[in-house]
């Protein structure tokens, strides 16, 4: 007879320890490989669960095995002959063609092409943001727009009726009494039926008249004492407490601006596409609700889905403006700031139309910074350009009129970026100015 | 005519006991199987991709390979480009098998019959898995050897555990002994591992295992399987040629700490456990498939069971033991299953119905009416490569359609070398016998020599078997690994031959 066990309630997981093991392995290689995913996700769902392919370098468990290629004689029976008889011959394919196919029944094969699995939305989080050290990105304080909540804080001795916490001050009130020794009215009651037969009874002795005296006394003490402890006393009543609460709003809406003229190519747009994304996963981490809003400009600005911002172009010259008109009008439209967080990060390559910049900085600073949480501006410069503009003072025009605001607004940021590396430091930076310092 | 056992999908477990007290009445009764008692897990999908990352056992060591064949098999599962097994089966006396719970009753039942009886009579009788593994210690052995890996690496490090578990995985093929058994231990050396193993027994005490009836086990015997030599290191003596790489480092390697060794051993003794099951993969899965047709039709006969249950059940079964042609998309070597299935059921069949050229070929078959008899010697005695050696029939190469061709890698050509035609029979059953023959296709690698006195050089020689060399970018890494545990240089001698 078997013995039958239900394993189904045991926990799960136990292989949790082993794919940790194996995510350390290949750790280097993941890497990698969810680096270079990057570049075909979209901003918004880009921390979700996805599948990754690496190089099966570093996970590879080597074994002796024989190449029958490079030499010697082997025999393989195969099923399902149809015309072959003995003695055929068969030509081999090509030098190279030939290998990788059919495996023998007993031969296990070695895989040598790339090695796919899942990753989870924490794996691939940690992952990311293993060189940001993310945790010192959430100390930091953003300045956020307050909602108030109401929470308990345990109890007070003053309120509105209607807050009374009868069951704490029953408690406190009963504690007193024992404490005051409060008479009981049964044992008042036993005294004045005892007084009562004494007085209906036989005409009175001396004796008698003696206890009437003393139990009427008794009771006039007890009855008085009764008075000044009373049943429910002011000192024993409490009331629940409630304190406003700031709360983090909960929904936020983050802007992204970018030029889409012909001065941006593929790679400034990247550089960029990978600044959103950070901005989102972080920002994603912090709200429950979060609206992604594209606007793209050339002459003329105009909101945008995620493909299209991201990956047609338009021709046009540079007018910065237009874009922070744009956000302006759709910030007044749909994203009322008492309810809503809003971020915004603008990334160009610096050009606009002569004029433009002082434009643009009226409007930052009349309008658009009085509303945002946080405005973050990166210029997209070729590495020779870093060179030159190796000082924060010197750069474009729209450059020199954007350290302006930032240096009238506190939460306006500006930064330089040429390659990808530098986007994960220009990030923290960006997020570590706020608050507690900045650190390395 | 007996009654349904059930009529729908849906299971529980008082239905699982009914249909298996009638799977047990025909293995027990009719087939005449010899078994462990089995002991059934009802586990979910998670839990078998678990169980499948780990050689399929419901303990191990942690590694980071494992870890490896969970991600694959479960992007592969959660894609839905791979189902799972119906179940696992373990080599371990009680007999524990998988059953998954999405499985209907009559998958249940198949796997059942398939587990508890197929695999359960083969791991019991056959002569590999008698003499050794250790089915009553295995379970005890991985716990400890779980347990000794977590301790290290907690002492010295994951890292360096790691590295010693990698290199000594590398050796997995060249580390079980395949001719002989391992040097018994001396009485003094086996007191002393006893002393270890109480140790371990006392720290893991529960007093609740004393209650239960049979579990108790004399040590000693479980020592029986474990070799030990405790001088280790240059003084050992080494018997040269040694084809165990793992068992000779373990021994002998002039730069391994006593807790590495332990490792080496672990290794070893895994690799040791699942030799027989390797050898024997054709037998194993067509003992275990043979009797669940058996069973289930059995069953179906006596009126237990529903059309509707045979036929998914036949459904289930013959997607199991498809064998697609050479130049099909899914060929993928001859299925074990079918092969397998197909040489026993054709014993069934010459036993029963005999044609002339059966009685030409076995004659201690055909027509004997002794099929029970001929099948258990034969999953009692054999192996994969010769029990296709003895009992493969013309027929069964008939029917799959097998033809041998030769690859000499200076012709320009393959050639076919037989068919399955009067003058090709017995090439080609040579042919295919010679290729389950592990020693033909798993390099024979040994050690010759080390030359302790000077400058510490290990020198293997790969036996190449027809000429074959080794592969030269997996023979690299795998040297490196060898170097590894070695400490000094090490050489590869191939000579042509």
């Amino acid at each position: 007879m078997a013995n039958f066990i239900d394993r189904r309630l045991n926990p799960k997981g136990k292989s949790l320890a082993n794919r940790q093991r194996f995510i350390r392995r290949a750790r280097g290689e993941i890497k990698e490989a969810v680096q270079k995913s990057l570049k075909d996700r979209t901003v918004s769902d880009f921390a979700k669960d996805q599948k990754i392919s690496i190089p099966t370098k570093s996970t590879k468990e080597p074994r002796f095995r024989h190449d029958p290629t490079a030499g010697g004689e082997h025999e393989r029976v195969l099923p399902g002959n149809k015309d072959f008889i003995e003695g055929d011959q068969i030509k081999k394919p090509r030098q190279g063609d030939g290998q990788g196919r059919g495996k023998d029944a007993a031969q296990g094969g070695e895989f040598d092409d790339d090695f796919s699995f899942t990753l989870s939305q924490d794996e691939i989080l940690d992952i990311f943001f293993e060189d940001l050290e993310l945790p010192n990105l959430i100390k930091t304080a953003l300045k956020e727009i307050k909602v108030y909540n109401w929470r308990r804080a345990g109890m007070t001795t003053s309120g509105s009726p209607n807050q009374i916490n009868l069951v704490r001050t029953m408690r406190n009130s009963f504690g007193r009494r024992l404490a005051m020794r409060r008479p009981k009215e049964e044992d008042i009651e036993v005294l004045r039926q005892r007084l009562t037969t004494l007085k209906c009874g036989a005409t009175p002795d001396s004796d008698k008249r003696e206890e009437i005296a003393e139990l009427e006394e008794e009771i006039a003490r007890l009855e008085h004492k009764r008075k000044w402890v009373p049943f429910l006393d002011p000192v024993d009543v409490r009331f629940n407490a409630f304190v406003r609460e700031p709360v983090p709003t909960s929904q936020a809406v983050m802007f992204c601006l970018m030029d889409v003229s012909g001065s941006m190519g593929e790679r400034e747009k990247d550089l960029a596409k990978r600044f959103f994304m950070l901005l989102h996963l972080f920002l994603k981490r912090r709200y429950e609700r979060l609206d992604i809003v594209f606007i793209r400009h050339t002459h003329d600005a105009q909101e945008v889905d995620e493909h299209t911002f991201f990956y047609s172009r338009q021709s046009g010259g540079t007018i910065v403006s237009t874009a922070l008109e744009e956000m302006k009008k759709i910030v007044h439209e749909r994203y009322a700031t008492g309810e809503w967080n809003i971020y915004a990060a603008q990334a160009s390559d610096g050009y606009t139309q002569t004029g433009d910049a002082s434009r643009c900085v009226d409007l930052l600073n009349q309008e658009l910074m009085p509303m945002c949480q946080y405005y973050a501006y990166i210029e997209i410069l070729d590495e020779r350009e870093m060179e030159v503009f190796s000082s924060e003072e010197s750069g474009a025009e729209l450059w020199r009129a954007y350290r302006t605001v930032a240096r009238d607004w506190k939460n306006f940021a500006t930064k330089r970026i040429a390659k990808p590396q530098d986007i994960f430091p220009v990030f923290r930076e960006l997020f570590a100015k706020e608050g507690t310092e900045a650190k390395g | 005519m007996s009654e349904l056992l059930f009529s729908g999908g849906e299971w529980d477990f008082a239905l699982l006991k009914r249909v298996f007290a009638a799977i047990e009445d025909v293995g027990l009764n009719d087939l005449k199987l010899d078994v462990y008692p089995s002991q059934i897990e009802i586990i979910a999908s998670e839990q078998m991709l678990d169980a499948y990352s780990a050689h399929g056992m419901p303990l191990m060591y942690h590694h980071w390979s494992f870890g490896k064949i969970f991600a694959r098999e479960e992007t592969m599962y959660s894609k839905g480009w791979s189902g799972l097994a119906y179940e696992i089966v373990i080599n371990s006396n009680p007999c524990i098998a998988y059953l998954m719970e999405e499985n209907t009753m009559t998958m249940q039942a198949l796997v059942m019959a398939h587990a508890c009886f197929g695999h359960n009579h083969f791991f019991k009788n056959n002569y590999l898995f008698r003499q050794w593994t250790n089915a009553e210690a295995i379970l005890d052995y991985l716990a400890f050897s779980k347990k000794y890996v977590a301790a290290c690496e907690e002492k010295y490090g994951a890292e360096a555990v790691e590295q010693v578990l990698d290199s000594a995985h590398a050796l997995m093929e060249q580390g079980v002994f395949r001719y002989r058994r391992p040097p018994r231990p001396s009485r003094a050396q086996r007191e002393e591992r006893l002393r270890k193993r109480q140790q371990y027994e006392e720290e893991s005490f529960n007093d609740l295992w004393r209650t239960l009836p049979g579990t108790a086990r004399d040590m000693s015997a479980d020592l029986a399987a474990v070799d030990e030599d405790e001088v280790v290191g240059p003084q050992a003596p080494m018997n040269l040629p040694e084809e165990n790489l793992i068992y000779f480092l373990e021994k002998h390697s002039p730069v391994l700490k006593n807790w590495q060794r332990e490792l080496l051993r672990i290794v070893r003794n895994v690799a040791q456990y699942f030799y027989p099951q390797m050898q024997t993969k054709v037998m194993n899965e067509g003992c275990a498939t043979f009797v669940h047709h058996y069973i289930m039709n059995a069953l179906y006969d006596r009126g237990q069971i529903s059309e509707g249950s045979i036929l998914e059940f036949l459904h289930s079964h013959s997607s199991v033991v498809m064998q697609p042609g050479f130049d099909d998309s899914r060929y993928y070597g001859i299925n074990p299953y079918a092969l397998g299935f197909a040489m026993m059921s054709d014993i069934k069949r010459m036993s029963e119905d005999p044609t002339p050229e059966d009685r030409e070929w076995f004659p201690d078959v055909a027509g004997k009416g002794n099929w029970r008899e001929v099948l258990k010697h034969a999953w009692a005695n054999y192996r994969d490569e010769s029990f296709i050696q003895q009992f493969l029939s013309p027929k069964v190469m008939r029917d799959l359609k097998l033809f041998a061709v030769r690859d000499k890698t200076e012709d320009p050509v393959y050639t076919v070398a037989a068919i399955h035609n009067e003058p090709g029979y017995r090439k080609l059953r040579t042919s295919l016998a010679r290729l389950y023959d592990l020693s033909t296709h798993q390099p024979d690698v040994q050690v010759v020599g080390a030359n302790l006195a000077g400058d510490r050089t290990l020198t293997l020689r790969h036996n190449r078997h027809r000429g074959i060399p080794l592969a030269q970018n997996t023979k690299d890494a795998v040297l490196k690994h060898i170097r590894r545990l070695w400490g000094y240089n090490v050489v590869l001698e191939e000579p042509e031959a």
